[in-house]
């Protein structure tokens, strides 16, 4: 027998329950930033469930199955109440990652976060040069603000993840990104291509680079990946306009991830809110488990069966799952159809071409995430 | 940037004193009935042989006092189960699951 134990580093989404929840806990946030993952009609304060109801959700959630919460917004550390989610999280054996702006952060609230059982924080970076980064932001002063608050994560000896949403505005600074991961001391940078989505989707042209921005951008995390063996580990999240396969969206429909929003609703996918025809149930009315088990917007997509042509007979449709379901949608107005991402979809060509024609031409203006009735474009 | 401030590489050795980092949690997971290994973003299921391992990092065992452990354990030569312990702890200390 052989000791060479290599560990399954695969997502144990095949399980039956799911791993993560991704607690939208508001969609409040100083930050305006023209990619954001929230839809385009933002839930407001007044609905947001109660910190009763959230710390109710969190024991369904555990007792379900989920390992990893992430909370997140919006800015999650717009609750007052965080502190309470945070330490009913550690109450329950939730591992619990705060992903935030850090901007509106103390080092005493921070102090209180981890004394509650926090066990991670996921600081988001526009840039590594401050005023290229709080114009993506449209916050000023908001990028020194963050290397401070990353700073006060390292000196609480809180683990910390650097995330870098890269886009032909700051892809050049790619590099310098990475140094600035390894000067903070973070374990985990995410280097993630924007994902066109929502407000991304709306800002597209501002922010598609081009095709040989991404190759490039592919090489230098893996020379830096190399290079930083056992001092920073780099996830990379490439952009699907130039890919040939599509990415396993949320490791498949239904499967590993469950998402509630600032309001209660219960989505498969953060974005799914974009997909016409689906109902989202609530956390008010239904229980985590009915809802994750049964619910009409969970069962619509998961596995293969609603699957067609060239999904249905694919080699690869238990591995990607058809790619993203929002992204077909969007793409090809049928939710059912391939990602157009998969180069065996009739769509793929358009979609690249899409890809390359607004990469070539020079950036518009950003369209800032605002609510809807003080949007302006910016 | 202070070049001598750079972090570096953990090496693991027959004398590390390899541990879990207090962001990382081995915990068994009732639903599944398994251990589970809770870090930053991501889930990781140790087989049988990566748990042996794992729940002798305490800090205070040296990885050649881990492999003369487990090989009571295995039938194997212990110069070997010495190596592939190493093996494992270098990966996961690379992936920061270790620290030493």
């Amino acid at each position: 027998m052989s000791v060479a134990a290599e560990l399954d580093t695969q997502p144990a989404t095949a399980l039956g329950a799911p791993l993560g929840l991704l607690a939208e806990l508001t969609h409040r946030c100083p930050l305006q930033c023209p990619y954001c993952s929230n839809p385009l009609n933002l839930e407001r304060a007044h609905d947001e469930l109660s910190t009763e109801v959230w710390c109710e959700v969190l024991a369904q959630a555990a007792e379900l199955g989920v390992l990893q919460l992430h909370l997140s917004g919006g800015e999650p550390t717009v609750r007052r109440d965080l502190t309470q989610i945070i330490a009913r999280a550690a109450s329950l054996g939730l591992y619990s990652n705060l992903i935030t702006a850090g901007v509106l952060l103390t080092r005493e609230r921070l102090e209180e976060l981890a004394a509650c059982g926090l066990d991670h924080v996921q600081i988001s970076v526009q840039d590594s040069d401050a005023a290229n980064a709080d114009r993506i932001a449209h916050y000023a002063g908001g990028h020194r603000k963050k290397l401070e608050v990353a700073r006060w994560t390292k000196a609480l000896d809180l683990p910390l993840t650097l995330n870098a949403p890269i886009h032909r505005q700051n892809i050049a600074n790619l590099p310098a990104i990475i140094a600035l991961a390894v000067e903070l001391g973070a374990q985990r940078l995410e280097v993630a291509h924007v994902q066109y989505y929502g407000w991304a989707l709306k800002n597209r042209q501002a922010l598609m680079p081009t095709r040989e921005q991404v190759l490039a951008s592919a090489e230098l995390i893996a020379e830096a990946r190399t290079k930083l063996r056992g001092v920073l580990v780099i996830d990379f999240v490439v952009p699907d306009y130039y890919a040939r396969r599509p990415k396993p969206c949320m490791g498949g429909w239904g499967r590993g991830i469950i998402t509630v929003t600032p309001s209660g609703r219960v989505l498969p996918c953060h974005a799914a809110q974009t997909i016409d025809g689906l109902e989202f149930d609530n956390v008010r009315d239904r229980s985590l488990r009915e809802i994750w088990s049964k619910s009409a917007a969970f069962q619509a997509f998961r596995g293969t069966t609603w699957m067609r042509e060239p999904c249905r007979s694919c080699e690869f449709r238990g591995l990607d799952w058809g790619g993203c379901r929002c992204q077909a949608f969007a793409f090809t107005g049928s939710a059912t159809n391939a990602d157009p991402a998969c180069d065996k979809s009739g769509f793929h060509a358009a979609f690249t071409d899409v890809a390359r024609s607004e990469a070539g031409r020079p950036a518009a203006a950003f369209t800032y995430r605002r609510p809807r009735s003080d949007r302006r474009v910016g | 940037m202070n070049k001598g401030s750079e972090p570096e590489r953990l090496l693991i050795g027959v004398d590390s004193l390899p541990a879990l980092p207090r962001h990382i949690k081995l915990r068994h997971d009732p639903t599944r009935n398994r251990w589970m290994i809770l870090a930053p973003e991501r889930v990781l299921m140790p087989d049988p042989i990566a748990l042996d391992i794992l729940q002798l990092c305490d800090g205070q065992r040296s990885v050649a006092a881990i492999a003369a452990a487990l090989a009571g354990q295995y039938a194997a030569p212990e110069e070997r189960i010495l190596r592939d312990v190493t093996n494992l702890l270098q990966d996961l200390a690379d992936k920061g699951v270790i620290t030493a």
